[in-house]
């Protein structure tokens, strides 16, 4: 009952945040100078022409009007046309999506898997030597830019080492298994095809891996700090002056309310692991959003454009609302205090 | 084999390392609480309280703290000997203790439940004859700790979270999680001071009336000498880590002997009026450099020449009565 009230309201907060995003970029993207239309067409298109296309997009219409056309759309799946590329932006989109989302969810399981451990275990063992490494790693990863990371990744594990490829999702002979989800490792477990899933595996591994880095450390440094934090408090040596177990103490009381910090910044991180994944894609040749986006900003191509934002806006808004909501369900503090 | 106390603290020495040197925070302390006994030991901040508490609960960290002399006998047994699963095996059975604090010491992302039950279910002791607890059990025992406590509707509150209950609740809480496993010693640290004056006061006639029929020997950690003089039946004043003074309770209020004591209650303010007391004047010593001999003597107004150069010993003035000051030594000073 309780946790109804709190996912209704942080949904509806969601919407609100998708609503209002939907306003600004289709008004930035309005109000940038340049005609679309003229761009699309060429500096030898005829005015004629011009007009025809502008009225054909319905750019000659009320901007209000514009907008709601838009949104209209959208709820019909249709994001309008993009002009580079002739083709229906919301189909562009789902081409270039998934490969993306499948990287960034990669980067997410690095930090995950590594970040979170490696902060609890510096938080536990405080100043002792794997906590120091903790810092260390966490200013790499925090100072060195993804794409460098990944630059160095190639030279160290593709030519020197020879032991991951360089670039790409998956080997040039290798046939990708049918698409479902656009994932290419979902897709493979799905036609049950474990060689193409190995090949994807090992793609991913490096580009994952530099966006990650700046992730791992962040969220490493912050788990150290919540659990240093967790076990300075009174319930911890509460919880062991009334009998309970050491062990039992630390995985329970002392894991759960240390998590909570870290959980509610992997929404962030998420984001700025978005941002990274451009660069980190382009470096690697990733067939993703990146290359499209670029291209798109680079001819005004508007309609992609907002496709893309509002795609980008959306994944984010999706994955903080998760993100909130798991840390609602961790911590009642945050959800019962929304009722007051 | 029944030991005849309860808990017997023998020349207690506690030293931290630190960045500054080796603090020498306790220095031969010796405290004892009979069986069923209700002790006080009272000392201002930082005249090492805490540590004595957390010596004897086994939860000092050592390093950075040290030992290097005394012993600490709870029950019979050593406590600094003993291993961790012993001092495990006493924890909440035996020796059990009530927080400072209790909107810090209840978990506050876990239902009062779900702590309760699992203070319950880990009991080790001899009571539990070695044998697993099992749902509905433990979920009555809970009940029952709930309802000695005097908390209404006891189901609720094993569903609440702590952030829903009041502080005056969740030290009841924390009063039927140090009681439910029935120890026969309990350590208070303080337990009223975080609390509202009623509230708190509410709870210390709680505590106080558990403790007497359950027949619990109690060590109350205060800087409160109203607490005191209310719940206990001896006291030891303490001061910068060591004891002054050792007396039947009402006596300290009437006839202090230690020039450090005497200060003490000069300072409480009186509802009768006059005049704000003075205090006393001077800090508690930096412990990296305490002072030599008695470590009250660069306070004190008796200052004699034999007070920097030794520690004096517990004398006796009265039976029941000892103080730790060079004034009461052989022939005795007058005052």
């Amino acid at each position: 009952m309780k946790f109804t009230y709190f996912f209704t309201r942080r949904l509806f907060h969601s919407i609100l945040v998708l609503v209002g995003l939907s306003i600004l970029i289709f008004i930035i993207a309005r109000i940038l100078p340049g005609d679309p239309a003229r761009l699309a067409l060429g500096p030898f298109a005829s005015k004629e022409n011009v007009a025809h296309l502008r009225h054909e997009m319905g750019m000659d219409k009320p901007l209000h009007l514009q907008y709601v056309a838009y949104i209209k759309g959208i709820f019909h799946g249709d994001l309008g046309l993009s002009f580079q590329t002739r083709r229906s932006v919301s189909l562009d989109i789902a081409h270039y999506l998934p490969a993306t989302i499948e990287l960034v969810m990669a980067s997410i399981v690095w930090v995950l898997v590594i970040g979170v451990p490696f902060g609890v275990l510096a938080g536990r063992y405080k100043d002792s030597w794997l906590d120091n490494l903790s810092r260390v790693v966490a200013f790499i990863g925090v100072a060195v830019p993804p794409f460098v990371v990944g630059l160095m990744g190639q030279l160290i594990f593709s030519y020197g080492l020879g032991i991951l490829p360089t670039t790409g999702r998956l080997s040039l002979l290798m046939p990708p298994p049918p698409t479902r989800t656009g994932f290419l490792i979902v897709d493979s477990l799905i036609a049950g095809n474990f060689t193409a899933l190995g090949d994807a595996f090992v793609h991913i591994l490096l580009p994952s891996f530099a966006i990650a880095m700046t992730g791992i450390g962040q969220i490493a440094r912050l788990t150290r700090g919540s659990v240093s934090d967790v076990l300075g408090k009174d319930y911890i040596e509460a919880a062991r002056a009334f009998g309970i177990p050491d062990r039992y103490v630390t995985f329970k009381y002392m894991l759960k309310p240390s998590f909570i910090a870290p959980l509610t910044i992997l929404g962030l991180t998420f984001a700025s692991e978005l941002g990274n994944a451009f660069l980190v894609e382009t470096v690697f040749g990733w067939p993703g959003m990146a290359k499209y986006g670029i291209r798109a900003i680079l001819r005004k191509d508007f309609n992609a454009i907002m496709g893309i934002v509002l795609i980008i806006g959306l994944a984010f808004v999706v994955v903080n609302f998760i993100v909130d909501v798991l840390a609602g369900y961790v911590d009642p503090r945050i959800r019962i205090r929304e009722e007051e | 084999m029944t030991h005849p106390n309860m808990l017997e603290i023998r020349d207690l020495h506690v030293y931290f390392r630190g960045y500054e040197g080796v603090s020498r925070v306790l220095d031969g302390i010796s405290l004892n609480v009979g069986r069923g006994e209700r002790v006080g030991l009272a000392g201002e901040t930082g005249c090492g309280k805490t540590v004595t508490m957390k010596t004897v609960m086994g939860v000092l960290k050592i390093p950075p703290a040290m030992v290097p002399h005394g012993e600490v006998i709870l029950d019979g047994q050593n406590v600094l000997e003993m291993s961790a699963k012993q001092l495990l095996q006493i924890k909440g059975t035996r020796i059990s203790m009530i927080f400072q604090d209790p909107m810090n010491a209840l978990n506050p992302v876990f239902m009062v439940g779900e702590q309760l039950y699992d203070v319950i279910r880990f009991a080790q002791g001899d009571s539990g004859t070695g044998r697993k607890r099992f749902g509905t059990e433990i979920h009555d025992r809970a009940i029952a700790a709930l309802e000695e406590v005097r908390l209404p509707d006891p189901e609720r509150i094993l569903r609440s979270y702590p952030l829903e209950l009041s502080g005056g609740m969740r030290q009841r809480v924390l009063i039927a999680m140090a009681l439910v496993n029935g120890p026969s010693f309990l350590i208070a640290d303080e337990p009223q001071t975080a609390l509202d004056v009623t509230i708190g006061a509410q709870i210390l006639d709680l505590l106080s009336e558990l403790v007497r029929t359950k027949g619990i020997s109690v060590l109350l950690i205060t800087h409160n000498l109203g607490v005191i003089q209310e719940t206990t039946e001896r006291v030891y004043v303490m001061y910068a880590g060591q004891i002054a003074e050792t007396t039947p309770t009402p006596v300290l209020f009437k006839n202090p002997k230690h020039p450090y004591s005497q200060g003490l209650l000069a300072s409480v303010p009186r509802l009768t009026g006059g005049e704000i007391a003075e205090g006393i004047r001077g800090t508690v010593p930096d412990y990296t450099v305490a002072p030599s001999g008695c470590r009250f003597h660069p306070r004190c107004d008796y200052v004699m020449s034999i007070c920097s150069q030794r520690k004096p010993p517990s004398f006796p003035v009265e039976p029941d009565h000892y103080v730790g000051c060079w004034l009461y030594g052989k022939e005795g000073g007058s005052k």
